[in-house]
């Protein structure tokens, strides 16, 4: 027995060296980390923001990038964390073991939080495309960026667009016990009730929710003018549908996580009218050269983050090159105070490493298709014909 | 056996033996640090899930009462830990003061759990323990409202690490000695419970309940010891969990995790504490070796990766379920005991 | 009032959808003692095979009752393999065997159904072309579609010819027979194993059926919704007292009304700003709710653990000895 304990450590530290055969090129060459769920629930999300940033960072390894005078070339390290945090601090422990100069990533904030220490000690910058809990950027972590709106912007900016356009008076908020669809719930029902709306006891289901009819059924009574959903397009695509199927003529109102075209899918004719809030400006407004660019490459649309994905790796790149090192202690400071435009517009970090005045876009669903109907800038709304308009 | 490893002639090897194994434990950290830090976190919760298997072993091994909740366990440990180490409640308690809380209240509930299940048998018990397994995460979920205790599914995070004074665990290193030390006293303690006078109760009540009842054995007080000791080191685990994580959220304590401590005891040898140990290493190392050996190798025969990792290890578990169910009941390490029960059942 | 009937709606036709599935749980419990916790897996299987071929056939444009029925129509023989697959290989090798093992199978067989079926189809969510036109008819003011009526009476028609099958035919006594006493059914010329398979193919033909009512009525299938249907299922099984085929349906009944019924009022029952308690945050019409319709999942467990610990045979269930 002792025998067969000594064999697995021995195995297990052979295996360990033997799978050891990734990474370590020597010369010019520059490592950035992607992380994302490449498996799991949300792996076409993970994909695509794997993609933004294989994309960046392809085009400047086509361009003969140069640090200091000398021609780069960039590697993608893209790993999986499978949205699970052990597993996301493991995969961020693997990124620091590889020495990468920068990290893009995670998606979610759920993995995103936990492994933001690790970089931290180890002095790597990380950008997220995606996560948006705020916490993320509370914890003081001079390493830690985002390119995306938070939650607690998204939430008032929808919640303020319901106010001022549909005018409710009574309004129902529901969320999926999920972190991010209780963080922007809870978002909206500050907001709204700052506005001085009536907002009904929260109702929840979970992530895998099918049958919404018992919760519908009891707010029907309550008789409520709108309904906010946090979650997800797969469960609040039912919900809508069931909703309507109750006779609720409410309007439906929902975060990012439901801003999909799988809502018209699964809800059908009852999308119709529907309202939703994304971080950061549409698909459709980002840089044109960044969506062609895109398809041509990957042959597919781009999904969700990948344009703000596509622009952190950039940001990071271009950090580099006017630090005229890779060294994360040098570039560090340049990309705090980086002045940046990209696919998804100008980003400058604030000093928490947030992005300073991040938009958020009110999409409707009409003809089957979301459209943007407005777009919210430090809590000031324009319509969206006026952004793009604003930002030739 | 062979001259050269004849213990009885040779009593000497033992020591040597021992020695060995030492050392290689002790240098083992240093040695995966070369490959890469993180192999040292792989290990610290491979280790973690050894405690996790140890834990159910007392009750599903020693006690034979299959718990396929016993996730909620770790998870009350954790929550305990994070609760009074965190900026929670703004409660920084020192772990040494705050891990035995967590053992004990894991092990009241585990008590609970186990009260009114006594009279239950076989699937029924497992589908009850499931049940509560359930129950708990779903109530860590939602205890955001009306009053906010564990944050719900945002988790908390920040959590403190273990420190002393003067010396703070900060490093997966650090933390790798201290989860071998309480790993060496929890085998300590499995094995003289084993062959105490409460482990061989508990073997007379998971070969006839009724026989042992009649022999005088109180299998009530008996069946409630094993829920709370087993729990209790989930407990523990937990709380060391919570630290090394620095972050803690209901969604690490679904029921694919109960699920997997389970195959982990009855894969490795159910009521073997060595069969156990190498369940847990084989469950949380494999699944690390095919993640690092899948992608590429399949990145170099189809170009892409065509199945991804974590299906397969999936699949491989579900395969390996069935058929160490099907070939080999008493799992790879089997206890002799175990053994000898399931093949006069089968018979 | 209309509340309270459109919940009885909501309740009756999910539950009986859970207690078709429900039936294939008690069915083979009945007959071997065996948990079968793939079961949820077969229902997933129908819904996914079915998906694919309404799919396939929608631009062909037949009439969409034709194309739902013929999806059914695919989906039923591809359960039925599955289920026979399962039992040959690997519940019939283990049926002597202690209680534990063929329950860690069942498990695993699970999970190789759920990953197999991830590999086939993905794991997005699949959503169900609505071709059914679907009306809404008010009653009391309770909603109520057509794809709810007929779910009501597809599962009604199930379960009726379940029993007639189960107490009017040859081959319904064989299975009690079986599930009485295999070694006296075989001393009286049943061939045992041939009835165990029928019972897993009846049992997984049926929830290829309520896979089929539930894609259907939901508009969605996922290679996840196994797993919580299962256990849901399970529960109304156990409710009904597991081995009883009546029971399992009027356990599947119950337990939907629970979960709606309990969804709806129970935040209102533990709103304690509706006791009269004076808490800070019942001022201004506030609510301070200890358990609102976020415990909707657990009601199925309570439910689950309550007849387990208080009433094991449940509600229709015969006491049994106590089984090692």
């Amino acid at each position: 027995m002792k025998n067969v304990k000594f064999g697995i450590s021995a195995i297990a530290a052979a295996l360990a060296l033997a799978g050891c055969g990734q990474g370590g090129g020597g010369g010019t060459e520059v490592k950035i980390g992607h992380v994302g769920p490449l498996t799991g629930g949300i792996a076409h999300l993970g994909k695509d923001n794997e993609n933004g940033a294989r994309l960046a960072i392809d085009e400047a390894n086509a361009a003969h990038t140069k640090i200091d005078g000398k021609e780069v070339k960039f590697v993608l390290v893209a790993e999986d964390d499978q949205a699970d945090p052990k597993v996301g601090t493991t995969v961020a422990q693997k990124l620091v073991d590889a020495k990468v100069s920068g990290v893009v990533g995670h998606l979610n904030s759920g993995t995103s939080i936990p492994a933001s220490p690790i970089y931290n000690g180890a002095g790597i910058p990380v950008i997220s495309g995606s996560a948006t809990n705020p916490k993320l950027t509370e914890q003081g972590f001079k390493t830690q960026f985002r390119v995306v709106g938070r939650d607690d912007q998204q939430g008032p900016a929808i919640a303020s667009y319901l106010a001022t356009n549909n005018k409710p008076h009574t309004v129902a908020v529901i969320d999926d016990a999920t972190a991010y669809g209780e963080g922007i719930a809870n978002e909206v029902e500050k907001t709204l009730k700052a506005a001085g709306i009536t907002v009904l006891p929260r109702e929840k289901g979970t992530d895998k929710t099918t049958d919404w009819k018992a919760v519908l059924t009891k707010l029907r009574g309550r008789n409520p003018d709108a309904v906010f959903y946090g979650g997800m397009d797969a469960t609040g695509g039912p919900l809508l549908k069931q909703g309507r199927e109750l006779g609720i003529k409410a309007v439906f109102s929902f975060g990012d996580g439901a801003c999909t075209d799988k809502m018209k899918e699964l809800a059908g004719d009852a999308a119709e009218g529907l309202l939703c809030s994304q971080a950061g400006i549409p698909v459709e407004a980002a840089d044109k050269k960044f969506l062609d660019a895109y398809k041509k490459k990957f042959n597919a649309e781009p999904i969700l983050y990948s344009p703000f994905t596509y622009d952190a790796a950039n940001m990071l790149i271009q950090a580099m090159q006017k630090a005229n090192s890779s060294d994360p202690k040098k570039y560090l400071p340049e990309l705090q105070k980086l002045d940046f435009k990209g696919a998804t517009g100008k980003i400058a970090f604030d000093s928490k490493g947030d992005r300073k005045d991040a938009e958020m876009t009110i999409f409707t669903m009409k003809g089957g298709k979301l459209l943007p109907v407005a777009v919210i800038t430090g809590g000031k709304s324009q319509s969206f014909e006026d952004f793009v308009k604003g930002s030739k | 056996m062979h001259p050269y490893f004849d213990t009885k002639a040779r009593p000497w090897l033992v020591w040597a033996g021992f020695a060995l194994i030492g050392f290689a434990l002790a240098v083992l950290p240093f040695a995966l640090t070369q490959v890469g830090t993180t192999w040292v976190r792989i290990t610290n919760y491979a280790i973690l899930y050894i405690l996790l298997a140890l834990g159910l072993n007392i009750v599903v091994g020693f006690a034979g009462l299959l718990d396929l909740g016993y996730i909620a366990f770790y998870a009350i440990g954790a929550y305990v830990y994070a609760l009074l180490a965190s900026p929670q409640f703004g409660l920084h308690l020192p772990f040494w003061v705050i891990l035995p809380i967590g053992a004990a209240v894991a092990a009241l509930f585990g008590a609970i759990l186990g009260a009114p299940t006594l009279k239950l048998r076989g699937d029924y018990l497992a589908i009850v323990t499931l049940g509560f397994g359930e129950i708990i995460r779903i109530f860590l979920n939602n205890l955001s409202r009306p009053v906010n205790i564990t944050n719900g599914p945002q988790g908390i995070a920040g959590i403190d690490p273990f420190a002393l004074p003067g010396f703070r665990f900060d490093s997966p290193i650090k933390y790798y000695y201290l989860l071998l030390a309480v790993v060496l006293v929890v085998i300590v303690i499995n094995l003289r419970l084993q062959n105490s006078r409460i482990g061989r109760a508990w073997e007379a009540i998971r070969e006839d309940e009724i026989a042992a009842r009649a022999m005088g054995i109180n299998t009530r007080n008996l069946k409630l010891l094993a829920f709370a000791m087993g729990a209790s080191f989930g407990g523990i685990a937990g709380g060391m969990f919570s630290a090394i994580q620095a972050f803690i959220s209901p969604e690490s304590f679904i029921l694919v995790e109960s699920i997997m401590v389970v195959s982990m005891v009855v894969l490795g040898g159910m009521g073997n504490i060595w069969g156990v140990i190498l369940g847990a290493l084989l469950l949380s190392f494999i699944p690390e070796i095919l993640r690092w050996t899948v992608t590429p190798l399949q990145e170099a025969l189809f170009g892409r990766m065509v199945i991804e990792p974590e299906v397969i290890r999936m699949l491989l578990f579900g395969l390996a379920l069935v058929l160490v169910m099907l070939f080999r009941p008493a799992g790879l390490l089997p206890s002799a005991v175990r053994k000898r029960e399931l093949e006069e059942r089968a018979a | 009032m209309d509340t309270f009937l459109q919940q009885l709606v909501n309740g009756l036709t999910a539950g009986s959808v859970y207690a078709v599935v429900a039936l294939g749980y008690t069915m083979v419990y009945g007959i071997i003692q065996l948990i079968n916790f793939a079961h949820g897996e077969v229902v997933m299987i129908g819904a996914m095979v079915a998906f694919t071929v309404i799919n396939l056939l929608v631009p062909t444009g037949l009439p969409p009752l034709a194309v739902v029925l013929i999806g059914a129509g695919c989906a039923v023989p591809v359960c039925m393999l599955v289920g026979y697959g399962m039992e040959r290989l690997a519940y019939r090798p283990l049926r002597h065997a202690p209680r534990l093992a063929p329950l860690i199978t069942a498990i695993g067989v699970s999970i190789i159904l759920q990953h197999v079926a991830l590999m086939i189809w993905s794991r997005n969510i699949l959503a169900f072309p609505q071709i059914i036109p679907s009306r809404t008819y008010f009653i009391g003011g309770a909603a109520i579609t057509t794809v709810q009526i007929a779910i009501l009476a597809i599962c009604l028609g199930l379960m009726a010819s379940l029993a007639i099958l189960v107490y009017r035919t040859p081959l319904g006594t064989a299975m009690r027979a079986t599930a009485q006493n295999p070694q006296v059914a075989g001393l009286m010329g049943i061939d045992v194993n041939r009835i165990i398979a029928v019972t897993f193919i009846i049992g997984a033909g049926l929830g290829a059926v309520a896979g089929v009512l539930f894609g259907t009525y939901y508009g969605l299938a996922q290679y996840t919704m196994g797993s919580v249907l299962g256990l849901k299922a399970f529960s109304a099984a156990v409710l009904g007292g597991i081995g009883n085929i009546p029971g399992a349906m009027l356990g599947g009944v119950l337990l939907g009304l629970v979960e709606a019924l309990g969804a709806g009022y129970i935040g209102d029952f533990t709103d304690l700003c509706e006791w009269g308690l004076p808490l800070a945050a019942c001022e201004g019409g506030g609510n301070f709710i200890l358990a609102g319709s976020n415990y909707q999942d657990v009601f199925a467990f309570i439910v689950l653990i309550l007849v387990l610990v208080l009433r094991p045979q449940g509600l229709l269930g015969e006491r049994v000895g106590d089984r090692a």
